[in-house]
């Protein structure tokens, strides 16, 4: 196999906690939200990961620190050889053309003033790519490609003139229309209707391989991950507590956490209620994580150990990672 | 019967048009089931909801129908006997719990405040107030939280313990799991449950095929205002009549099934001007494909018919006039 296209290496991003003012001036100790919090993985070339957990898990931080868009805390983000964490705005530049992102929301990610046509235009022009007249012609050629058509007359609409899954495909046009290697989709269909997030799913899937794309999935939606994912990591507290094959993952998972997460999502072929692993309460504040591993207060099985010790990320069969002291098998 | 609705139909008078976002929708429900209603963002779904209970939100109105409720019709009740009714006999539980709490005041006095509407002394509220709570896993002292110091699961958590409190006949549930996270939503989901198993029977609202199908006894299916099809969760899943139901059931991305997820091509359509004939015809699949049911689906709305005992299909592959 080939060298991985992006390594990212023990990632950190800490947010610090305002202090009130009695407790600055008691000299309280700051405090930090750890968002993310010593992640790492590897994306190879044309491979997809999907990165899943709930909301408050870091995998948006994550995401975004990785292009970024947020600065990181500590940390390595290793992109086809050069890590970019050390790089000015400057020498960024020609990376940010190869690293896109696609937000969650269509509504918010467009700007309501610009037709949309001259938004797929943009960023050709931002980066020095075409001129006006090709950007154009680009754009349209987007626009089809995407499904927008008759490509003419989307070209001078508005966004609010589009349907949420339409807004969507424009997103998805303005990313690709740089050709990028690597993509960032952060929640990308959960904000679609169900019965149109297959197409937009399928639509990701078409230019994944048509420019050999790299991409970080995240979702909260396993079964979506399921459907577009090569490999699938499973993010608590800002931290990975499993990672590996998608299917492996699904059909042996080995964090007790992991499994429920799996066993909550609804199915039209398991109806039948089937004995589910409890786990209790919500994911707690990122300002006060449990010590030893993040996940006992919640877990059935949790004992001395995992009070006290946090597990490390361990191999529990062939590229199948798992951080707990007692995994499932 | 529970629950009868018979030919609802609701209009929102907007500036830019009518919008005719229920029409023909008859159903019922019975005393313990749970029925789901599945469809998209516009299909409906929410509308006949809030019709049920004559709450359908400004500029829309009921135009057409009535609501048999043990018999009597919720929409032409007067507003204070139909308050008695909500909240005691049909409780609701929306998807955003911050609609239905109160900001500024204390979960707990809000729970005895909803009891107290319907003649419950204090002492005896605050005393169920705390059981209820106990039965939804909350500690008792959030009864002195205000709901923005609530999670999101919490605060649906208190909805549904609002929506218990007089062991009502009918739970209508608006997508209240929409807004959470897997596991907080199947927490949820057994909680309503519960009620269903204590002889209150839900009417459930989702865009979620598979979330209709984990739970329920019936399925009822919309599009673009109509009631396309409806029968057990069995026949629904197993055997789906109406070609849009079959595209949902294709579309939706699940962690079991082996078969390949297929997209519904095209859009909804806008109800301020829904397409002639059958509403789902632009779309459908089997439209295309033959030509004999040109002058057919895109000239006439179906009839609905009862294909196999308890399963109802609006869709002219059925036959009908």
């Amino acid at each position: 196999m080939s060298e991985p296209l992006l390594k990212v290496r023990e990632l950190k991003k800490y947010f610090p906690v305002k202090r009130s003012l009695l407790e600055a001036f008691r000299k309280k100790e700051e405090r930090y939200v750890r968002a993310v919090d010593g992640i790492s993985f590897d994306i190879r070339k044309g491979e997809t990961l999907a990165l899943i957990g709930e909301s408050g898990c870091g995998k948006t931080t994550a995401g975004r620190t990785i292009l970024r868009l947020i600065e990181p805390t500590e940390g390595e983000i290793i992109f086809d050889g050069t890590d970019v964490t050390q790089l000015s705005q400057d020498e960024l530049r020609p990376f940010r053309k190869r690293m896109q992102i696609i937000f969650q929301d269509p509504y918010s990610s467009l700007s309501p003033r610009m037709r949309i046509g001259d938004a797929i235009a943009h960023p050709l022009l931002v980066h020095g790519l075409a001129e006006k007249d090709e950007a154009k012609e680009i754009a349209l050629k987007m626009l089809r490609r995407v499904g927008l058509t008759p490509e003419d007359e989307f070209y001078d609409r508005y966004p609010h003139h589009l349907s949420g899954g339409q807004r969507q495909r424009v997103v998805i046009a303005r990313a690709m229309v740089l050709k990028p290697e690597f993509i960032v989709a952060d929640e990308a269909v959960s904000m679609i209707d169900v019965s149109m997030r297959a197409s937009i799913l399928e639509l990701l899937e078409s230019f994944k391989e048509e420019y050999n794309l790299s991409q970080l999935f995240i979702t909260h939606d396993i079964a979506v991950g399921k459907l577009i994912a090569d490999r699938i990591a499973v993010m608590y507290l800002g931290k990975i507590v499993e990672m590996g094959p998608i299917r492996e993952v699904l059909r042996n998972p080995a964090h007790p956490y992991t499994m429920a997460l799996i066993q909550a999502v609804p199915s039209i072929v398991r109806r039948k209620k089937e004995k589910k692993l409890r786990i209790t309460g919500e994911v707690p504040n990122a300002a006060e994580i449990p010590p030893g591993c993040r996940f006992h207060p919640r877990c059935p099985f949790a004992d001395e150990l995992c009070r006290g010790d946090e597990p490390e990320l361990v191999e529990v069969s062939h590229g199948h990672f798992v951080a707990c002291h007692h995994p499932l098998h | 019967m529970l629950l009868e609705v018979k030919n609802l139909g609701v209009y929102y008078y907007t500036l830019s048009g009518v919008v005719r976002g229920a029409e023909n929708v008859s159903f019922s429900v019975r005393e313990g089931e749970w029925i789901t209603f599945v469809g998209e963002s516009g299909s409906g779904k929410s509308t006949v909801a809030h019709a049920v209970i004559n709450l359908v939100p400004s500029p829309g109105k009921i135009v057409t129908g009535e609501v048999l409720f043990q018999g009597k019709n919720l929409l032409a009740m007067k507003p204070e006997e139909l308050r008695k009714i909500r909240g005691k006999d049909i409780s609701m539980v929306f998807q955003d719990p911050m609609t239905s709490l109160d900001p500024l005041r204390k979960v707990g006095d809000q729970i005895v405040e909803a009891m107290r509407v319907h003649g419950v002394d204090d002492d005896e509220a605050r005393q169920r107030a705390k059981e209820i709570l106990e039965k939804v896993n909350l500690p008792a002292d959030r009864l002195d939280y205000y709901p923005h110091q609530l999670s999101g699961g919490q605060r649906q958590r208190i909805s549904i313990a609002i929506a218990m409190a007089f062991n009502p006949k009918l739970l209508i549930a608006d997508e209240p799991t929409t807004a959470l996270d897997v596991i907080v939503q199947d927490a949820i989901m057994d909680l309503i449950d519960e009620m269903k198993d204590e002889g209150t029977s839900i009417y459930f609202v989702t865009h979620d095929i598979s979330l209709a199908a984990e739970r329920s006894d019936r399925i009822a299916v919309m599009y673009a205002g109509e009631l396309v099809e409806i029968g057990t969760t069995e026949q629904i899943i197993e055997n789906p009549l109406h070609p849009y139901t079959r595209a949902l059931v294709e579309s939706v991305p699940d962690l079991w099934k082996e078969s390949e997820v297929r997209a519904i091509p095209g859009y909804p359509p806008d109800l301020r001007n829904p397409p002639s004939g059958c509403r789902f015809h632009p779309r459908c699949p089997i439209f295309k494909e033959k030509a004999e049911l040109k002058g057919r689906c895109d000239v006439r709305g179906p009839e609905t018919l009862e294909v196999e005992p308890g399963h109802f299909v609006a869709c002219h592959l059925y036959g009908g006039a």
